[in-house]
């Protein structure tokens, strides 16, 4: 075990870039210059540090590891305490992996207020890796409703038409949900006297009312982050609205914060009550799962489709998490880090052909192929993935969460599969639209190919996303003992509380 | 303890303020209006050394045979009180001397209102609080209508006196009740009397409510909130910035030693118009504010908001929930100052505007003005990590504690609608871009209040402990 800080480290290296940004003086063009490596280098400092993070990891071990506890707010017993196990290990390597992508990926088309840019970046990169580090409520807490100030300005300053629109419904949205999470968290610190984790998934004992008005505070969050069907309309707004990066963040990182909230808070804390509410969780899910796919055949803005896929994709992480046996978790946290990372490779695809003709109009485009066969490689890879191709990353979360709810359930398990059927039609429909056919416009003739430095932001992708698919093992093995653990812990309060229930 | 003979020199700090008012008007008088400057450098300096005058030495007890009291909860308030005030002072020079309304009597009547309301947060019968809130009262409903040229100001001033006054009336209606059947306007005396069961309880609890009344329309809880927006809105802005701290940190305090104090036996009876006023408070403090164009008025709402969450606080009882209050309104009062430098900065080829609007685009022609603003806006939102989160947690924490679950659910609703606007205001200096850009301006008292705000405000959010070990050793005042 290392004596180093080195969760701290990750979590807060960003923010000496973001310190530099802010100092950095002089002349528009040095400062934009400045502020983009700036950026760029730290976020790969930080993601470099991370890998230490994955290397040094014991992967037999269930417990939290890389522990650090320190008082923050004694009078309120608010401790800074973070660590990582198995579930959140990879979903931090997955933020810090975003990040340099995003800085790169905005590298020519942010041209305006560079500076704040890349600051909102970095402070953004902080916060996301501090949620999933944190061990305490409130410190998860101040991370997570931090995440909303960076990502209001990121989609506010830099966004499309609708950006002030799309600014504040996902703001409200998600303040909305969070706020009665707080009051939960309160609730629980309230009961067993500290808001640390551990402490409390020990200590907690609640009647079963009180876990289920809990347990539904917790899900106004998370299901809005997830976001779940109905909540989910701020998403396509928000998606449409931010540049590039923002959605790629959005669909890479912020989506997997309720599904990892679920996992980490109400599935540990509040067992009972999770069992209970889970077929409300199945229902929603495949709603989520057949209704937006129907609704992403129908789109006409090839960001909107993608972010209904995303919704349709979540459907199966809820559905997994709630199904609570070894496959279904296991395909569900896979599903969750292939969807961050095929999602976010979608938009960056959108992104490469918006930042040429300035559209994200499915009928402006048609016959790319014919001038851009690397773009067209790379967005069919994608598509393929997302569709869930063997051998890339989007079979083996999908593949996983079915096996594990037809065990469990084959009804949700039959509808939910017919969501990857119509995944398929919305995904090649938008594939042929925009890169079969003649090319017909003139607008289109001139188009360019992907530059290196695209291609510098597409490779590291396409290498995960194959890696994922083809030799899976090498993240399913260190999540299996924290998943085990979960499971176990969950099986255990059940029996406990049935016990109880039959007691005379 | 300090007893006996001695025990004047409790009312030291007062003392000194009031004979260093009286010296500072003569000054004025006697030199004219050359002496404006010194006499409002001096105020200013007054109202510090006053501070230090609180603490060096701390001492602790009663004092003019139980008519004053001093402890750790009203050094604390008055502390408090006084860095308002004397902040609010030091921003008056430049906005008067453009309105061509700077005479040195307002410092001098900021000095003797602020000793009016260090007089009702020690106040410990009900005598002395009357006295105590009617110097107050008096001298504000003067500074109110200072910029005597000014229609808005005039009204302003007008309607704050007649309204004031029906309140004081009805405050002082209630203490004579009180006073009817407990036998005493002593704080000691009418705790004696509820406890003992000798008071009739129906009668006092009648007195209770005018009295709760009278002080609910010194904070601005609704439904006696009406005079906020006005007064707000058409005071000089440097006064308004005074009234949103100053008296109201004062107000609550009093509320606070007079509920908890005397009427804790009847705490069940006040803590549902408590929480009744807190709920009402909240929600129409989110709800009116959205569509408020002037900044002044807006922040009135907010105010009228922020109150509301004090007093779910106080309805919760508790030490938590004192500690709770104390921690809230030090990081209001350090929000408020911030907010209104800002404001006071806002200029227009030389006039001040106060529309929301005229922020836009902001960001760009004033980053770091920008900036400040924003983090005042996600401050006073409640938005984590920033230092008015952690009050509003604390106020949560105390009502959850004290099983008002339906209130704090109302309130955090609340706390999302009200951050909306809080939002518009990022959004127009961030999103919209700027028509006509305000002037930069020098550096100078504004600059350096609304950057001081900025930093104490990330302090705080940092590390907000120091300040939470602050409010629990005031509480102890309370509950020793």
């Amino acid at each position: 075990m290392s004596s180093w800080p080195i969760l701290s480290l990750v979590t807060f290296l960003p923010l000496v870039g973001a310190l530099f940004c802010l100092v950095v003086n002089g002349p528009k063009e040095a400062v934009d210059r400045n502020c983009r490596s700036a950026a760029l280098l730290t976020s790969l400092a930080t993601f470099l540090v991370s890998l230490v993070l994955w290397v040094r990891f014991d992967p037999a071990k269930a417990s939290f590891q890389f522990e650090e506890k320190l008082d923050w707010v004694p009078a309120l017993s608010i401790g800074y305490h973070v660590g990582v196990d198995g579930i959140s290990l990879f979903f931090v390597l997955l933020s810090t992996l975003l990040t340099p992508i995003c800085i790169l990926a905005s590298w020519e088309s942010v041209q305006v207020r560079v500076k704040e840019y890349m600051i909102a970046f970095l402070v953004l990169e902080t916060f996301m890796v501090g949620m999933f580090c944190a061990l305490d409520l409130a410190l998860f807490y101040v991370f997570f409703e931090g995440v909303l100030i960076p990502m209001f300005l990121i989609i506010g300053v830099w966004g499309g038409k609708r950006r002030v629109y799309a600014a504040f419904k996902f703001f409200l949205y998600t303040l909305l949900g969070s706020v009665l999470m707080l009051l939960a968290i309160i609730a629980i610190y309230w009961q067993v006297g500290t808001t640390d984790l551990p402490t409390a998934m020990e200590k907690l004992e609640l009647p079963f009312t009180w876990q289920c008005w809990l347990w539904l505070a917790f899900f106004a969050s998370f299901a809005v982050k997830v976001p779940m069907w109905p909540v989910h309309t701020w998403l396509p707004d928000a998606h449409v609205e931010a540049p590039t990066a923002g959605s790629v963040i959005l669909a890479g990182v912020l989506l997997k914060m309720g599904g990892y909230g679920f996992l980490r808070f109400s599935i540990p804390l509040l067992p009972e009550a999770s069992q209970y509410f889970a077929p409300l969780v199945f229902g929603l899910s495949i709603v989520a799962v057949i209704y937006t796919s129907l609704v992403a055949l129908v789109q006409e803005d090839m960001k909107k489709l993608i972010a209904y896929s995303s919704v349709a994709h979540m459907g199966f992480v809820t559905i997994g998490a709630f199904i609570m046996n070894m496959q279904s978790v296991q395909g569900s946290i896979f599903q969750m880090l292939s969807h961050g990372i095929v999602s976010a490779a979608l938009f960056l695809c959108v992104g490469v052909v918006y930042d040429r003709m300035h559209t994200r109009e499915i009928a402006a485009y048609g016959g790319l192929v014919h001038r851009m066969p690397r773009y067209a490689f790379t967005f069919m890879f994608f598509t393929l993935a997302s569709v869930g191709l063997p051998g890339l990353s989007g079979f083996v979360g999908e593949f996983l969460v079915l096996v594990g709810t037809f065990k469990a359930n084959t009804w949700v398990a039959f509808l939910a599969t017919t969501g990857i059927i119509l995944g398929a039609a919305y995904a090649l429909w938008l594939y042929r639209k925009i890169i079969f056919g003649e090319l017909t416009k003139d607008s289109l003739k001139g188009i360019l190919d992907m530059n290196r430095r695209e291609i510098a932001v597409f490779l590291p992708l396409v290498l995960i996303t194959l890696w994922m698919g083809i030799y899976p093992s090498s993240f399913l093995d260190p999540m299996a003992p924290a998943v085990d653990k979960l499971i176990g812990d969950y099986q255990a309060a059940l029996k406990l509380a049935r016990t109880a229930a039959l007691a005379p | 303890m300090v007893v006996g003979l001695e025990s004047w020199t409790l009312a030291r700090p007062e003392l000194f303020l009031a004979a260093a008012a009286m010296l500072l008007l003569i000054y004025g008088v006697v030199r004219g209006e050359v002496a404006t400057p010194f006499v409002s450098v001096a105020t200013s300096v007054v109202l510090l050394v006053t501070v230090v005058l609180l603490f060096a030495p701390y001492r602790e007890g009663t004092a003019f045979a139980s008519l004053f009291i001093v402890d750790r909860l009203t050094a604390t308030m008055k502390a408090m009180v006084l860095v308002g005030a004397a902040v609010a002072v030091l921003m008056s020079r430049s906005y008067f001397e453009q309105a061509k309304a700077w005479r040195f009597e307002y410092p001098v009547l900021v000095a003797l209102a602020t000793l009016g309301m260090m007089l009702m947060i020690s106040a410990n019968d009900l005598m002395s609080l009357y006295v105590g809130l009617e110097l107050q009262s008096l001298a504000l409903y003067v500074i109110a209508a200072f910029q005597r040229d000014s229609l808005r100001s005039t009204e302003a001033g007008v309607k704050y006196f007649v309204l004031g006054s029906v309140a004081s009336g009805m405050l002082l209606f209630g203490a004579s009740l009180i006073y009817g059947f407990c036998g005493g306007t002593a704080f000691v005396q009418i705790s004696r009397a509820l406890l003992d069961g000798k008071a009739a309880e129906f009668g006092v609890v009648v007195g209770l409510v005018f009295v709760v009344a009278g002080l609910a329309f010194k904070v601005s809880a609704v439904p006696f909130h009406m005079w906020t927006p006005d007064v707000y809105e058409g005071a000089p802005t440097p006064v308004t910035a005074l009234f949103a701290v100053a008296p109201k940190i004062a107000a609550i305090s009093l509320m606070v030693s007079v509920l908890m104090g005397p009427f804790k036996p009847l705490f069940l009876q006040w803590q549902q118009i408590i929480v009744v006023a807190a709920v009402l408070s909240m929600a129409l403090g989110a709800f009116a504010a959205l569509r408020q164009q002037n900044i002044k008025r807006l922040m009135a709402y907010s105010s009228i908001g922020n109150v509301g969450y004090v007093l779910l606080g106080l309805a919760s009882g508790s030490e938590k929930g004192i500690q709770s209050i104390v921690f809230y309104l030090a990081i209001y009062l350090v929000m408020t100052l911030g907010v209104f430098a800002t404001i006071l900065m806002m200029k227009r080829r030389g006039v001040m505007v106060e529309s929301v609007s005229d922020l836009a685009g902001l960001a760009k022609s004033q980053p770091m003005m920008a900036f400040a603003m924003l983090l005042f806006m996600f401050s006073l939102a409640g938005i984590p990590p920033l230092a008015g989160f952690w009050g509003k947690l604390y106020i949560f924490i105390a009502a959850v504690e004290a099983k008002l679950y339906i209130p704090a659910v109302l309130g955090v609703l609340a706390s999302v609608v009200a951050s909306y606007y809080y939002l518009r205001i990022v959004k127009v200096m961030y999103f919209d871009e700027a028509a006509d850009a305000l002037d930069s301006t020098p550096f100078g008292v504004y600059r350096t209040v609304a950057f001081a705000s900025a930093i104490l405000v990330t302090l705080f959010s940092l590390a907000p402990q120091p300040l939470s070990l602050i409010a629990a050793s005031a509480a102890k005042g309370l509950f020793p």
